[in-house]
């Protein structure tokens, strides 16, 4: 009717909402409150700067900041069956999954790399609490398994980050047997003499930590990581009785023999090369920052390595007594 | 007899039934037969009619009724000499996990179970069958005795879950739930079980992790009770009965997912109208699951119950 209120309102408020600070510029530590730089929350690997909270990662970034160079290639995971319940609840499980899909831009709650740490080859899984809070389904299940065999395959250590409220209630009693599942998949390492590191990051509980995530030949835990099969209001609820601080949290696991060690997470990339060149048999690392190796699968670009390596064989896995000879620093 | 709130309409009829009995008995040549016969006829019939199509809920309902029979009913029925074994040699013994060595027939055998109790004194000592690590850290115990003395193990499931409870987690529920699936993946010998109740979840898990499963006829095996997954996704535990069906629970489903390998039938109006009758169909069942295993070497029935379980989840239900 007016063409001020039409169109000079709408393109006024237009030019000023563009203006406005983008959101994803900063954010809030939940911990203290402080607003966090998002450039800097991000070299600090998510790890508040003022009180050191550690933050959500998401499996890539932590890939990123983990691997040598940040390269890695990543395994391929065999899709399950998708919505084999056709679960529904206030929306459809597909819905859900497409909705996590969209916002997360990763296929499902894991993600399974082979690569490098500090010249160390490794097979590296990664939960994602960001997708369906990371829980374990089906797809998880398959992850974890295609993990378990990659390193199998290419005699690798594997170094799990598990993130997860628990198993996928949308698919049902299916969820449930990945305990059983993913446990035949520690199993393969166990036999074949690999290393099996667990690194719990908040929140790791239920079914998640009930199976896979406690089966570790070693235990490291983010600091102040919630760790349970019981969450703490549902023991809250059954008890009636307030539980102390710190209860179910990371220390508190320490302190009653649960865990081996827990530790910063900008110290987690040196202890992780640290144990698994001592239990591979490999002498000392080079410390410090390395470039993506120089040859190998591993280097290639993602994707095209996930898809090649689908298809042959990798030409590392023979090659993986020499790999100590690389060892020596570079110029 | 207790009655669950959908067979009220039945309680009335079967009540009334009784008391025009218990009338005949008191005053002298008084012929009720007929009428009480006619009862006895539509309650049969409204039986019949409410156990013929149980909803996902009210099996849920059956599967906790309190007269169904428990593990103590089973071992103490369908086993001799058992003999009970108690504690894990670290901290304490669980009342919620029984188990010991016994024979079904001739064979020894080593039978765990989780027991519920059948009354406020047994429940409370029971912990209502909810395990403490405990009682995993103890049945990892016996699974290992089983394997080295080359004893089938027979497990029967029944419970609501896993103890959530301040000691429980200080003590490493998880962990020990991790390490019970882990020795049952590991045992060279056959491990048959039986969800005779309530499958809740993680305390269910490790004593289904076997080389065949049953479910009795109205039992449920779940990843979440109904209640705290309509918590949880309907925000409104009311919505149970939604999330009952949405979950799958039941023996026949289950079936068809290929989790279980056979349903034991119950009798009408399910386990708790004739108990002696389930207890003996459950026996037959273990017998014959024990006996397709018992030619296999100890290999074989490692390497049987891993693909059982990787293969999981490859098929779903039918559209």
């Amino acid at each position: 009717m007016n063409w001020i209120t039409n169109y000079v309102r709408p393109t006024i408020n237009s030019i000023f909402s563009r203006r406005e600070m983008p959101e994803n510029l900063w954010s809030k530590c939940p911990e203290c409150g402080t607003m966090l730089f998002h450039r800097e929350l991000t070299d600090n690997l998510n790890v508040c700067t003022n009180c050191d909270h550690h933050l959500g990662i998401t499996p890539r970034e932590r890939f990123r900041a983990l691997f040598d160079g940040g390269a890695f290639s990543e395994v391929k995971v065999p899709e399950p069956v998708l919505d084999p319940l056709h679960f529904r609840d206030q929306k459809k499980y597909p819905d859900r999954l497409r909705a996590a899909q969209k916002t997360t831009g990763e296929a499902e709650a894991m993600l399974v790399g082979a690569g490098e740490i500090g010249r160390t080859p490794v097979v590296v899984a990664a939960q994602d609490f960001s997708f369906m809070g990371g829980s374990m389904g089906m797809y998880v299940g398959n992850a974890i398994i295609a993990a378990a065999e990659k390193a199998v395959e290419m005699k690798r250590p594997l170094i799990l980050f598990s993130a997860a409220g628990g198993a996928r209630m949308q698919e049902g009693i299916l969820s449930l047997m990945q305990m059983p599942r993913t446990t035949v998949a520690v199993q393969m390492l166990k036999e074949a003499g690999l290393p099996y590191i667990v690194v719990l990051t908040h929140p790791t509980t239920g079914g998640v930590t009930a199976s896979y995530a406690m089966l570790g030949d070693v235990h490291i835990a983010e600091p102040n990581a919630l760790i349970c099969f019981a969450g703490p209001r549902v023991i809250e609820q059954t008890i009636r009785e307030k539980l102390p601080e710190g209860f179910q949290r990371a220390e508190y696991l320490l302190d009653h023999g649960m865990l081996d060690r827990v530790t910063h997470r900008k110290h987690l990339r040196d202890e992780l090369i640290t144990i698994t060149r001592m239990l591979m048999g490999l002498p000392p690392a080079v410390r410090g920052d390395l470039p993506p190796p120089e040859e190998g699968p591993d280097a290639r670009p993602q994707s095209e390595a996930a898809a090649q390596q689908a298809l042959t064989p990798d030409p590392a896995a023979p090659k993986a007594p020499e790999k100590p000879a690389k060892d020596t620093p570079k110029p | 007899m207790n009655y669950l709130d959908f067979e009220k309409p039945l309680a009335e009829i079967e009540g009334k039934a009784n008391e025009l009995r218990a009338l005949a008995k008191t005053s002298e040549g008084m012929d009720v037969e007929k009428e009480a016969a006619a009862l006895d006829a539509k309650a049969g019939q409204m039986l019949k009619d409410l156990y013929g199509g149980l909803t996902a809920w009210r099996k849920c309902q059956v599967a906790r009724h309190p007269d169904r029979p428990h593990c103590k009913s089973y071992i103490e029925a369908l086993f001799t000499e058992y003999t009970p074994l108690a504690g894990d040699r670290n901290f304490a013994d669980d009342h919620a996990v029984m188990g010991g060595m016994a024979r079904l027939g001739d064979r020894p055998v080593m039978v765990i179970g989780h027991e519920k109790g059948h009354d406020t004194k047994t429940r409370i000592e029971r912990n209502f069958g909810m395990a403490r690590p405990e009682g995993y850290r103890k049945a990892i115990r016996l699974l290992d005795l089983a394997d080295r003395f080359n004893l089938p193990v027979v497990t029967l499931v029944d419970t609501p879950g896993a103890y959530p409870g301040k000691g429980a987690e200080e003590r490493g529920q998880s962990e020990a739930i991790a390490r019970s699936t882990e020795k049952s993946l590991q045992i060279g010998v056959p491990v048959v079980s039986v969800v005779i109740g309530e499958g809740g979840s993680g305390g269910a898990v490790a004593f289904a992790t076997a080389n065949r499963v049953a479910m009795l006829e109205h039992s449920i095996y779940s990843v979440i009770s109904p209640e705290g997954c309509a918590s949880i996704l309907w925000k409104d535990a009311e919505k149970m009965r939604e999330a009952a069906e949405a979950l799958r629970l039941t023996a026949q489903d289950l079936k068809q997912l290929g989790v279980v390998d056979r349903i034991i039938k119950e009798p009408l109006g399910g386990a708790q109208r004739d108990r002696a009758a389930t207890i003996k169909a459950v026996g037959e069942a273990l017998e014959s699951m024990i006996g397709e295993l018992a030619d296999k070497s100890r290999a074989a029935l490692i390497k049987d119950r891993r693909k059982k379980f990787l293969d999981m989840g490859r098929k779903g239900l039918a559209a």
